[in-house]
């Protein structure tokens, strides 16, 4: 893990009121796997004062990219690059997926949101893998699906927009008993409440699953002790978004 | 070059720049990222005798150039920190302080005697402040008579530094200087974190899960250089300042108002090298001021006529 002030090669939107970053390290292009992210300072300055953390979402051999809404102003600062203005990242940051070694046939990815971010790289290394994939992605509306690199896609929307009138989850349910995918692992990644809705899928449906968190962090290095993951088991046991994390088998955490 | 060492008791610290606790753990998340051992000294995570998990999340949250936090003490305990920890941070060739928490008198105690048989601690900082614990913590901090406890019951336990980390949270934190000092402290740490508290106002809760926290960085800062030049003019032994430092200006008001050193805390967490910087940066003024050793920037504050409204508590 290294800290790096990283040019910006381009901002472009992405979606409603979403954007694509993409910044150049050669370093962390080709070091970052999937679920692993980078703690990225927008300014010099004390407001915003602390990094920020952000799944990494594409990488070619020379640049990294980050996709992220604006809802404040580290990310306002953020979308405001221009071109050779500069980032400093830390990073790569956390682990990866991978904390779930059960053999499965076919990868089903669940997204809410942004939490597709660290899903496009992953769709990739499965398919490094041979893997299958099948991906769901949910959102408010049309405007909130971000699709790139991702592979036999399948929309939700809140309003019925696009695809599913309905929740990400169910739909992938409706579609987990339908068609036959044979030994299925789940990877997700979003809000709270879909995550803790896919751990009742896994759990029903008896399949391995790994998510990937998003929560307040404070260093993103281990130091700081602020961002704790109930460990499931055991009462007040606690493992660290961004150290331990911010992937999980789901079975170990009580989300 | 100026003169950087600063000495408290047997102790020779090789520059006025430390890492404060919680700040730097214990240091071996730092290594890829900044060269501990250009440091001062490195004030480890406060140590209990037994592990503690910590409090739920939320536990921190960026507010206005600061940082509210409520950890509760998050720590491996004293013999994990022996046996995982210690080796480790004494290869990193700096002096290594190690920070106490605890919830009785006898605690206290009891991790200073573990800790004071070993190779390589340098010095004790004592926490009595910490905001986010029930039992200890403040309890002790905000009371004259239990500070004056602890570190009477303390002192004859080590030959190595004592510094007691006071809490800003009091009237008048020159009197909780003042007690320590009579017990035979080596120095007071001044401050810890503020009480601060913030709201999600769409769900009305509060947004830390003990309700309030402690609010550290750079919105402290002015806070704690005029309890630090109250403290210093209070007492004879030395003052550490913290509290929102994140570059050499800051350090520079904090040794000028009459910090005889400084740790650095919260900018740890965006760029933990923040502290050589700053001791690099310190050298710099030196040199441009023809100040051959930093001690006699410390309580140089030239305030002409001015009278502080804090003269008249001390």
């Amino acid at each position: 893990m290294m800290i790096e002030v990283c040019p910006v090669g381009e901002v472009r939107t992405a979606g409603d009121g979403i954007f694509i970053l993409r910044f150049r390290s050669p370093r962390i292009a080709t070091t970052i796997r999937a679920g692993q992210f980078l703690n990225i300072r927008a300014s010099e300055g004390i407001d915003p004062l602390l990094r920020r953390p952000f799944s990494a979402y594409w990488t070619d051999k020379t640049d990294v990219e980050i996709v992220f809404h604006v809802v404040g102003r580290g990310t306002a600062l953020l979308q405001g690059k221009r071109p050779g203005e500069t980032i400093d990242v830390l990073g790569p940051a956390g682990t990866p997926f991978g904390k779930d070694n059960s053999p499965f046939d076919t990868a089903v990815l669940i997204g809410g949101g942004l939490g597709v971010a660290p899903l496009p790289i992953l769709t990739r290394e499965l398919a490094v893998a041979g893997t299958p994939v099948v991906s769901f992605l949910g959102g408010r509306s049309r405007g909130y699906i971000v699709r790139d690199h991702l592979e036999n896609l399948h929309v939700a929307t809140d309003d019925g927009s696009e695809g599913f009138h309905g929740t990400v989850v169910a739909l992938a349910e409706r579609s987990l008993t339908t068609t036959s995918f044979g030994r299925v692992k789940l990877f997700a990644c979003g809000p709270m409440p879909m995550l803790r809705a896919v751990a009742v899928l896994a759990r029903k449906n008896g399949m391995p699953c790994e998510v990937s968190l998003e929560g307040p962090m404070g260093c993103g290095i281990g130091i700081c002790q602020g961002c704790p993951v109930e460990l499931a088991g055991e009462e007040k046991k606690y493992a660290l978004m961004c150290k331990e994390g911010p992937t999980f088998d789901i079975r170990t955490i009580r989300i | 070059m100026a003169t950087t060492s600063f000495r408290l008791r047997n102790c020779e610290f090789k520059n006025r720049v430390f890492a404060a606790s919680g700040t730097y753990g214990y240091g071996d998340e730092i290594v890829d990222l900044a060269d501990p051992s250009r440091l001062g000294a490195i004030v480890t995570k406060s140590l209990s005798l037994k592990p503690r998990a910590g409090n739920p999340p939320v536990r921190i949250v960026e507010t206005t150039g600061g940082v509210l936090n409520s950890i509760g003490l998050a720590n491996i305990g004293v013999h994990s920190f022996l046996e995982e920890k210690l080796p480790h941070l004494r290869s990193m060739n700096t002096a290594v302080i190690a920070n106490i928490a605890a919830g009785t008198v006898d605690e206290y105690c009891e991790v200073l005697r573990i800790l004071d048989d070993q190779e390589g601690i340098d010095g004790f900082e004592i926490n009595v402040s910490c905001p986010n614990v029930r039992e200890g913590g403040l309890s002790f901090g905000t009371d004259r008579a239990a500070i004056a406890d602890i570190t009477r019951r303390l002192r004859p336990m080590t030959k190595r530094p004592l510094i007691i980390k006071l809490t800003p949270n009091v009237s008048h934190i020159a009197e909780f200087a003042r007690a320590v000092e009579a017990e035979g402290a080596d120095a007071v740490s001044v401050m810890n974190t503020l009480i601060g508290m913030a709201v999600d106002v769409n769900t009305r809760k509060p947004i830390l899960s003990t309700i309030t926290g402690g609010l550290s960085g750079p919105a402290i800062k002015p806070i704690a250089i005029a309890k630090v030049y109250e403290t210093a003019r209070a007492v004879k032994i030395p003052v550490i300042g913290l509290g929102g430092i994140v570059n050499t200006t800051d350090a520079l008001e904090f040794l000028i108002a009459g910090a005889s050193a400084v740790q650095v805390g919260t900018v740890n967490f965006v760029d933990p090298s923040a502290g050589i910087k700053i001791a690099d940066g310190i050298n710099r003024y030196c040199d441009e001021h023809g100040i051959d050793d930093v001690a006699r920037l410390v309580g140089s504050l030239d305030a002409g006529t001015g009278i502080s409204v804090v003269d008249s508590w001390l």
